[in-house]
């Protein structure tokens, strides 16, 4: 990997970028490209994690999901992320970051159980290393640290990476957790999604320094502003992170082009305008244009991978349209290592209800 | 062997350390300076500073990062070091280390250990005082543990090291210093243990009360009384089958605790002992605790405090009137 920057504590001004918002590469570019076999499974994950999206959002709507999040418009940032992995790293993700978690390989099915509302977690951490989608703001950042310092004293390269929005920031955790991390050079990556709002309040209103990765000084973590949009630097700077043995803070500048849930009111806080701007720097159309003018990606290879895309949909969908039985036994499993005495009665008061 | 608490609890920890290389002690404090009551005194030195270090300042941030240590296969044995300081970590506590191992189905196990000096008696200004059991106690998935005397000090906190639970480890701060024989019987964690058997009143009591209530026993004698003292030492899971079988023994009981009365500890020990009891009750289960107001000042303290005084004006109230015994039975 070729270091193109000196690691710095304070953020660019602008963001780093190696795509123009219309595919073409960036004049003088800051960052390596990608390989162009990474730029390709990043464009194919994007076209499915987006597919995924939009059949999540549909499923809410048929009450098959009691709420999603949607996370169309940032499929750079968890795409890119999550592919600069490597198979030994951690991600921490949020409840926004479903995408990310059928990128890094979890079950679809798994990773909606969470908003499905038959249990609070469908997968096993440790089989993809994936920690548990965390509701409660920020407080996976210190989890990520925690499990990278461990890491770290059982000798083993491990280095997470904590997902967190920009409301986020204003938690109190993120700074213990920045702060922490850069006093024990912590091997994790904080990646912040600033899609622009928390629900409905403007990032005007979360934050009054110059960028949000202008934080990490405070705390002697370096800090990285990238586009959020442009899969290729997103995966740049993170693979250059998780590299650099230490923490870092990225900022990534994207937006949330659907409502902060399918039950949410955009139009209360938003307006149009500022939503077509940002569908014109759509994160998926940049890597695809930038592959088709390079002539690596065609018509053929479009259509395999849009039909690749219905069929993770369509599995999805049969997966989640199955009536599935939710035994009420089981919200007494797994409170304790071995269940109590008072659990046991309970449970069977329960059955007794139920049988 | 004779220790304090402090000792002893300084012994556990090593004994734990030198047994496990996965464990890990850390917090505000515990490196250098053995923490504010020496309870961590000499490990740092002994086990190096990778395995007992201090932290930075910030109670969530020990807490938080020692779930992703222990899901990483560590076992983190934290200092609070106040138990009011316990409380910018709770959300830690109670919205993650309790609850991750029912959110995951049981794939994630969280075997940490937080220490909390807590409770009064030590001339400690505002915010150094706090019984703060209740708000642990009260969530489940956690095991909320207090040891009354050095050796049960001792057994507890390495039961707790090992336990693959998370562990609030509630220290008696005024009991550091008092000592006893590490000697005892070994009782399973989770089993509460009559410390003085008696035929007449059950006294229930835990942590820094443990040594009031058999003051109250001795002083009870003189009043013609056979006290009987129950030591809760788990909090919870709670021992129902211990201390049902004193109480349906006794007749009678008294719950004692230094933290507030309402919506306090004791108020659900009373009502599992009634529950459970009722048919061999005397008179109503009456508690014993502080004053429902925010812990007072030090040069107060003495009067917010339970004591043998006042353990013995409760007792006295259990309607000694023995027509009513002999009506109804023991």
């Amino acid at each position: 990997m070729v270091h193109t920057r000196e690691r710095s504590l304070l953020p660019t001004a602008e963001p780093l970028s190696l795509l123009n918002k219309d595919g073409s590469p960036v004049a003088d570019p800051p960052l390596a490209m990608p390989d162009d076999g990474v730029l390709l499974e990043l464009h194919r994950r994007m076209v499915i994690g987006r597919r995924f999206d939009t059949q999540a959002t549909a499923l809410t709507k048929q009450g098959r999901l009691a709420v999603y999040p949607s996370s169309r418009g940032q499929e750079a940032c968890q795409v890119g992320a999550v592919l600069a992995l490597g198979a030994h790293d951690w991600l921490f993700p949020t409840y926004r970051d479903s995408v990310a978690l059928v990128t890094r390989g979890v079950d679809p099915a798994g990773t909606l159980t969470l908003l499905q509302g038959g249990w609070h977690l469908g997968y096993d951490p440790y089989e993809h290393r994936v920690g548990p989608q965390c509701t409660p703001l920020a407080t996976n950042t210190l989890h990520a640290v925690g499990f990278a310092h461990a890491a770290r004293l059982k000798g083993e390269d491990t280095a997470a990476l904590v997902m967190l929005g920009d409301g986020a920031t204003s938690e109190g955790d993120t700074h213990e957790a920045l702060n922490f991390a850069g006093v024990w050079q912590a091997p994790v990556v904080f990646l912040v999604q600033n899609n622009g709002y928390a629900i409905s309040v403007p990032l005007s209103k979360q934050n009054a320094a110059p960028s949000l990765a202008h934080k990490g000084i405070g705390y002697g973590v370096p800090s990285v502003l990238v586009d959020g949009n442009d899969a290729a630097a997103v995966y740049a700077v993170v693979r250059e992170a998780l590299e650099s043995g230490g923490p870092t803070l990225i900022e990534a500048r994207t937006y949330r082009i659907e409502a902060h849930t399918n039950a949410d009111d955009a139009t209360r806080y938003r307006t149009s305008d500022e939503v077509a701007a940002w569908l014109d720097r759509d994160p998926v159309d940049r890597v695809e244009s930038y592959l088709t003018s390079r002539g690596l990606l065609d018509a053929t290879r479009k259509a395999a991978v849009a039909a690749e895309a219905e069929e993770f949909a369509a599995a999805v969908r049969a997966r989640l349209n199955t009536d599935q039985e939710h035994d009420p036994a089981s919200m007494f499993e797994h409170v304790y290592a071995t269940p109590t005495r008072q659990l046991r009665e309970q449970a069977a008061a329960l059955a007794g209800e139920t049988a | 062997m004779t220790v304090t608490m402090a000792g002893a609890l300084n012994r556990a920890l090593a004994d734990a350390l030198a047994d496990d290389p996965s464990v890990l002690v850390f917090g505000e404090d515990v490196g250098a300076l053995g923490g504010v009551f020496r309870v961590t005194d000499g490990l740092a030195d002994r086990f190096g500073e990778t395995r007992v270090f201090d932290t930075p300042l910030a109670e969530s941030g020990i807490v938080g990062t020692a779930i992703g240590m222990a899901m990483n296969g560590l076992r983190p044995v934290v200092e609070m070091q106040f138990d009011a300081f316990a409380y910018p970590a709770f959300e830690q506590i109670t919205s993650h280390l309790a609850k991750l191992r029912n959110r995951t189905g049981g794939k994630v196990s969280l075997p940490v250990v937080i220490r909390v000096p807590y409770g009064g008696g030590i001339g400690g200004v505002e915010h150094h005082s706090d019984s703060s059991e209740a708000y642990y106690t009260h969530t489940p998935g956690l095991t909320v543990v207090t040891p009354g005397t050095p050796d049960d000090a001792y057994r507890l906190l390495r039961d707790s090291i090992a336990s693959p639970d998370p562990v609030i480890f509630l220290e008696p701060k005024r009991r550091y210093w008092a000592k006893g024989e590490l000697s005892g019987p070994a009782v399973p964690m989770d089993r509460a243990l009559v410390r003085k058997t008696g035929s007449d009143v059950t006294l229930i009591a835990y942590g820094p009360m443990v040594a009031t209530a058999l003051e109250t026993a001795d002083a009870a004698v003189e009043e013609g009384w056979d006290v009987e003292v129950v030591d809760l030492r788990t909090l919870t899971p709670f021992d129902d089958e211990t201390v049902c079988a004193s109480v349906r023994k006794t007749g009678r009981a008294v719950v004692v605790h230094e933290a507030s009365g309402f919506g306090g500890y004791g108020a659900e020990v009373v009502a599992r002992v009634t529950e459970r009891c009722f048919h061999h009750l005397h008179a109503p289960v009456l508690r014993v605790t502080g004053f429902d107001i925010p812990y007072p000042p030090p040069k107060l303290e003495e009067h917010h405090l339970p004591n043998v005084d006042r353990i013995l004006d409760a007792v006295a109230r259990l309607q000694w009137d023995d027509e009513v015994v002999e009506a109804y039975g023991a």
